[in-house]
């Protein structure tokens, strides 16, 4: 009986043991989190003011400022979103709802697979040698902006499919049975109800596309920008300009690595204030995503 | 029209859209088509089977575009590569030990770039795997739902901070805290790099193996407690080897991912291509030497231009191997349950 009582008190203990690694393990990654960001506060905060954000780069670190990048980084996700978007969630629509299983579907699908685990410096090579020299786009904000939607496509296209799939077959059915074509059913009825899903997909995936630096470096953005791209809007007509679209372009996390490799410690300073700027942006981001997943989760029961 | 409680929205909308429907000359002009009067009712439905058809033709190109980046990706490496491999044979290339490409007399053997990736990758993964597994068990069998809830969205934030700022941390705050550790680690090196980047990948495994063991059916795990079994011993005898495809295909997950990281080993491991094992010493990953030819200003044609898209396709083809390998895993894995 003794030995009983044994096993049973070693296997509790063994039980407690782990559940003590565990959290050990899950608290490495948390506290990583957190020393990022309190070395990042401790270095950047004093750099952060007014000035630093409407100052151009420049060659003494503290007049230095990101002006020119957060512009640039502002212009590229605009490109981005209406690239990847329309593309994406039109292609989420069609892989779920309208797609036949065949061959063609199949080589769609394992391909979206494949593409999703491609590095992103392998999208700026194919964005260098055919967006840049073939397509003669140039070192531009809008072969950047492609180049990212490229990047962020798959994850829109599965948060797509996902949402939709979340949707019961009942409510497809109850549509065509009123005699809804397919569009209208996916207009009226698919589109609204996987709104939440598709939002949270599209805002994570746009965090990531800000915080992505390697394949714009590939294709060429400058570092040192002084100077802002052409306005938007225009007071003759047609008031609206795309000039910009051609304008040689920097982007935070760019900006930033510029600045982390040079020795000048008051650059590093200056490296530490954009990311934190960075990584502001990022987290307020990923919970704004999180908080639409929350209160979509809670609020639809089929 | 007043509903019951109980009638879902899709059900209401339908229910307005019902007079639209009865009367074919308003079905036409919901459909934006033209002045109503001249359209009879046959019409209408050939316009609007014409429209469906369109949309259809719309929606599969945009689905038709993921093919055509990767037939992209690829030509584009074959074509500028290809005329790198007119220069320089296959055999320098794979077995060659120096990589200068932007030397007077370049030479271009890509085997540092290739053990500098393999090195960072495996330092990522020494980190990665154990605690990501063990983070997985622990959130799967261990932990309450409610820590779960907090916890599982709080580590994806890891994957979500953009790697260049890691690579600041990894420079900045890493190497000097190794350095306490191991006196004489140079400023730049792949073990701070490689333990960064490790951190930076848990969620990977964590998350996914995590899905994959919640996937095991309860009664497996009811089985081994009927026969006296602790939650531990369930953990790792029943229901780790039981979502082991899920499992390794989050391992391959992470692996692709330590291969092509970038910024981190760019900013952290320094660039100068060492051929060495030894991952206390500085080197140059295959991505770290793209980020930094792309720094400077190459003409377009030239030798060091094309000797990136040479590295670039060698990097292609070792990630491919491992997303084509998760990919058969994940199929299985959704197989089974």
């Amino acid at each position: 009986m003794s030995d009983f009582k044994r096993i049973i008190a070693k296997r509790k203990r063994q039980d407690f043991v782990f559940n003590i690694v565990g959290i050990v393990c899950t608290l490495v990654g948390i506290a990583t989190l957190g020393a990022l960001l309190g070395d990042l506060l401790m270095d950047g905060l004093t750099r952060l003011n007014w000035t630093f954000l409407t100052s151009f780069p420049s060659r003494f670190a503290e007049r230095a400022g990101i002006l020119s990048s957060w512009v640039g980084t502002l212009l590229i996700m605009l490109v981005t979103a209406f690239a990847a978007v329309p593309l994406g969630v039109g292609a989420g629509i069609y892989l779920e709802e309208y797609a036949r299983k065949n061959w063609l579907t199949n080589l769609i699908e394992i391909n979206i697979a494949n593409l999703a685990g491609v590095p992103s410096i392998i999208y700026g090579l194919m964005a260098l040698g055919l967006l840049v020299y073939q397509f003669k786009l140039g070192q531009s904000v809008l072969t950047g902006g492609l180049t990212l939607a490229f990047l962020i496509l798959p994850i829109v296209i599965v948060a797509t499919r996902e949402a939709l799939r979340t949707i019961p077959q009942g409510i497809r059915e109850a549509a065509y049975a009123l005699g809804s074509t397919k569009w209208q059913v996916v207009r009226h009825h698919l589109l609204p109800y996987s709104l939440g899903g598709t939002m949270t997909g599209i805002i994570i995936a746009l965090s990531r596309a800000i915080g992505e630096t390697a394949p714009l470096i590939t294709i060429g953005a400058l570092t040192f920008i002084a100077f802002l791209p052409p306005l938007p809007l225009k007071t003759q007509p047609p008031f609206l300009s795309l000039e910009w679209l051609w304008s040689p372009f920097s982007v935070l996390p760019i900006q930033m690595f510029n600045w982390v490799s040079r020795p000048d410690q008051n650059f590093v300073v200056n490296a530490a204030g954009a990311g934190l700027v960075l990584i502001v942006v990022t987290l307020l981001l990923n919970a704004i995503a999180i908080l639409i997943r929350y209160r979509v989760r809670k609020r639809i029961k089929w | 029209m007043t509903l019951p409680p109980s009638v879902t929205p899709a059900a209401k909308i339908a229910m307005d859209e019902i007079p639209v429907l009865q009367h074919p000359v308003a079905a036409a002009a919901d459909l934006g088509m033209g002045t109503p009067s001249a359209r009879t009712p046959s019409s209408t439905k050939r316009l609007s089977h014409v429209k469906e058809r369109f949309i259809e033709a719309l929606l599969f190109l945009a689905a038709f575009s993921s093919v055509a980046i990767t037939v992209g990706i690829v030509g584009t490496l074959l074509y500028e590569s290809s005329s790198f491999f007119t220069h320089v044979s296959l055999k320098e290339f794979l077995t060659g030990t120096l990589w200068t490409p932007l030397f007077a007399s370049p030479r271009f053997g890509i085997l540092p770039l290739v053990t500098g990736t393999l090195i960072t990758t495996a330092v990522a993964l020494a980190v990665a795997l154990p605690i990501g597994t063990v983070v997985a068990i622990y959130l799967s069998e261990f932990a309450p739902s409610y820590v779960r809830e907090i916890i599982k969205p709080a580590l994806e934030l890891l994957s979500a901070v953009p790697t260049v700022v890691y690579g600041y941390f990894a420079l900045q705050f890493m190497s000097p805290l190794l350095q306490k550790v191991l006196p004489g680690l140079p400023t730049f090196n792949m073990l701070s790099a490689g333990v960064v980047m490790g951190i930076m990948i848990i969620p990977y495994v964590s998350s996914l193996s995590e899905d994959a063991m919640r996937a095991v059916p309860m009664s497996l795990r009811e089985g081994a407690y009927a026969m006296g079994a602790n939650r531990i011993i369930t953990a790792l005898k029943v229901v780790y080897p039981a979502a082991l495809s899920g499992i390794v295909a989050s391992y391959i997950l992470a692996i692709s991912r330590a291969i092509g990281e970038t910024m981190i080993v760019a900013i952290a491991a320094g660039m100068q291509p060492n051929l060495t094992l030894d991952p206390r010493e500085p080197a140059a990953t295959i991505t770290a030497f793209i980020v930094q030819v792309s720094l400077g200003d190459l003409p377009h044609g030239s030798i060091g231009y094309q000797s990136i898209f040479a590295a670039g396709v060698t990097l292609f083809i070792m990630t491919l191997i491992f997303n084509i390998l998760g990919y058969i895993l994940r199929k299985r894995f959704r197989e089974v349950y």
